[in-house]
């Protein structure tokens, strides 16, 4: 069981041993491992899928059929920030569509490109859930709520512009927000490092800025 | 007016009810001391099932009378349904970020009850802020001995443990979420077996919602007959509505059934913005079919809405005033579904795909008038008769669902589908 994460970093190589303990049987873990491939290779790799097959222990092919179902493994490279606009129903009727035009044409790209400096993706997503905050954004998964087609426009050159190192969602509600679902009561202390959810175990969540 | 059970303490500690030194000072895991020091494990679930609580992720089916069916058989588990996914639907997203030692303590008396000792909570993979104040909740009541080994001296034993999915609505279907937890494609598995017979690893298996197993540590306080007091019969207890689209005051409100729906909108969610008119709502997420002013003064109950052809399903209700475009907010909806199927079953994968495309091409202005017909006809051909509930031809309810807002515009809003269509390809010529 040496070889196959050697080319990844400590803590990535750290990661996988905690999340292949997590679970009564280890295939369970090839969803986070896939966040961790897409941390240390910067998105969903044939050599990620490869290493994350060997520490589970079931074929490549089998890490594909489930790196390939779901949305937020991206098998191409996306910018350092990937920009989520919701165009579902509640966001629809609030305007998300301006939203993800206006976004589209602030990064110079179609829907689902990535800008000419690799520094933003703009997509489609379907429902993340802030249908009381339409139009919502998440960037790096990190959520805005309450953004216009203007605010969407600030929202790309500043990220262009200030390049942060932690993407910090009350930071960002402020800066570009407006409506929000609920209260979102405390502020919230840990953010995004990388386009793949910042979550704990998955490696992504720092303290503060 | 009964007080809240669910929000009560967000709304009172507004900077730190996620946190556990606030739980602890109003009040919390004191149900869990004096069950686990008192009470028998069929004592809870009895209480629970005395609370006639239906399940809050959509389908409504009594949560007790599910536990009853959990297969006497170690090892077994309880999952907890985060996956919270259906448009329209930030109730669960709440419960979590402001409130989340109210779902561990849930889990606890759960699994207690249930002989678990072992439980996950999964979390869609957008919701990485939710399941950060989780594990931090979970990390606290480690620390507390609320979880763990031999909680509180009582020789039960639980551990908990957060999933994050991966982008796919159909994860919240209880199988598809199984088998994503096992590491494996989030396809729905044929039923029967149950998952409380064959669930997680093929071991019996309880998946609730976040905002189900939240009603828990209330219920076990309170008995469950105080729970089932509150509101109608068959709609018992408060629950959580998620208020979007083109109403003054969007939110979750936790209401008790049985209010008009007039009341919600005019009154709970302040009316249309604007003063504009209503012209439609969708009841219980993108799935449910529409109502429209007529239907008013109907009581907002589990019951009432099936009579009315449509379902409360996961509490979203979803506005429309009289500007919207009800084409385009359709093709919204079947879009959704259309990019969120699994692709197992053939009516669903190929009819979600032509009923978006049939109405692309509608909106384009290149529609012809037959692909009305062409709209329902495939619609039947994934549900056949267009009964309610929705007839099934496929492992889970997704494709059906797609079906909902096709049914409503063509139902209410047929001259506006027909607007869209040419003038020549109306006449023949």
């Amino acid at each position: 069981m040496s070889s196959p994460i050697a080319t990844w970093s400590a803590e990535g190589q750290e990661r996988a041993q905690q999340l292949l303990a997590l679970y009564p049987d280890k295939r369970s873990a090839v969803m986070p491992l896939l966040y961790v491939a897409s941390l240390e290779h910067g998105h969903v790799t044939n050599e990620g899928m490869q290493q994350v097959a060997e520490l589970i222990g079931v074929t490549a092919t089998q890490v594909r059929s489930v790196a390939t179902f779901y949305t937020m493994y991206k098998h191409e490279p996306v910018g350092r920030y990937l920009v989520s606009v919701c165009t579902s129903i509640s966001c629809h009727l609030l305007g998300g569509d301006e939203v993800l035009d206006a976004a589209c044409g602030a990064a110079g790209v179609e829907v689902g490109g990535t800008s000419e400096d690799d520094l933003v993706t703009v997509e489609r997503v379907e429902c993340i859930g802030a249908c009381g905050g339409a139009p919502a954004v998440q960037v790096n998964y990190e959520l805005i709520e309450g953004v216009t087609d203007i605010k969407a426009i600030d929202l790309i050159d500043w990220l262009r512009n200030t390049t942060p190192e932690v993407v910090l969602a009350d930071e960002l509600q402020q800066l570009f927000g407006g409506q929000k679902s609920f209260d979102w009561g405390v502020p919230e202390p840990d953010g995004a490092i990388a386009p793949v959810p910042a979550f704990g175990p998955y490696g992504s969540a720092e303290e503060g800025r | 007016m009964t007080d809240p059970i669910l929000t009560a303490r967000m709304e009172a500690n507004r900077t730190d009810s996620n946190t556990i030194d606030r739980y602890l000072e109003t009040g919390g895991y004191e149900v869990l001391k004096n069950a686990l020091a008192s009470m028998t494990p069929e004592q809870i679930a009895e209480e629970v099932k005395a609370s006639n609580m239906r399940g809050r992720g959509g389908a409504g089916f009594p949560m007790g009378v599910k536990w009853g069916f959990l297969a006497d058989s170690d090892p077994k588990y309880l999952v907890i349904n985060g996956d919270e996914s259906e448009p329209g639907t930030f109730k669960d997203r709440q419960l979590l970020e402001r409130d989340p030692h109210q779902l561990i303590e849930g889990i606890v008396l759960a699994s207690y009850a249930l002989g678990v000792n072992r439980a996950f909570i999964y979390i869609r993979g957008e919701y990485p802020k939710p399941a950060r104040r989780v594990q931090r909740a979970i990390d606290e009541a480690y620390e507390k001995g609320f979880l763990g080994d031999d909680i509180l001296r009582s020789g039960f034993s639980l551990e908990v443990s957060v999933h994050l999915g991966g982008g796919a609505y159909i994860c919240g279907e209880e199988t598809a979420l199984l088998n994503s937890l096992e590491g494996r494609r989030g396809e729905p598995r044929l039923k029967p077996p149950f998952p409380a017979v064959e669930g997680l690893y093929a071991r019996p298996t309880i998946v609730n919602n976040v905002e189900s197993i939240s009603n828990v540590p209330w219920i076990v306080a309170n008995g469950g007959t105080s729970y089932a007091a509150i509101g109608p019969e068959r709609s018992a207890g408060t629950r959580m509505f998620s208020l979007s689209g083109h109403v003054n005051k969007p939110g979750n409100y936790e209401i008790v059934m049985g209010m008009t729906w007039r009341d919600l909108i005019y009154d709970v969610a302040g009316g249309i913005r604007d003063d504009r008119a209503l012209k439609t709502w969708i009841p219980g997420g993108a799935s449910a079919p529409w109502l429209v002013p007529e239907h008013l003064d109907a009581p907002l109950t589990i019951d009432d809405a099936t009579t009315l052809g449509t379902m409360l399903g996961s509490g979203a209700v979803v506005v429309m005033d009289e500007t919207t475009d009800v084409v385009k907010a359709a093709h919204s909806i079947v879009r959704f579904f259309a990019h969120e199927s699994c692709g197992q079953c053939t009516p669903c994968r190929e009819g979600t795909k032509w009923l978006q495309d049939i109405l692309e091409r509608i909106l384009r202005g290149e529609g012809r008038e037959k692909d009305i017909d062409l709209l329902l006809d495939v619609s039947d051909n994934i549900s056949p008769g267009l009964t309610w509930p929705p007839a099934m031809t496929t492992i889970c309810p997704l494709g059906p669902s797609a079906t909902a807002p096709i049914l409503s515009i063509t139902r209410y809003f047929l001259d506006e589908v027909k607007a869209y269509i040419p003038v020549s390809e109306v006449a023949g010529v």
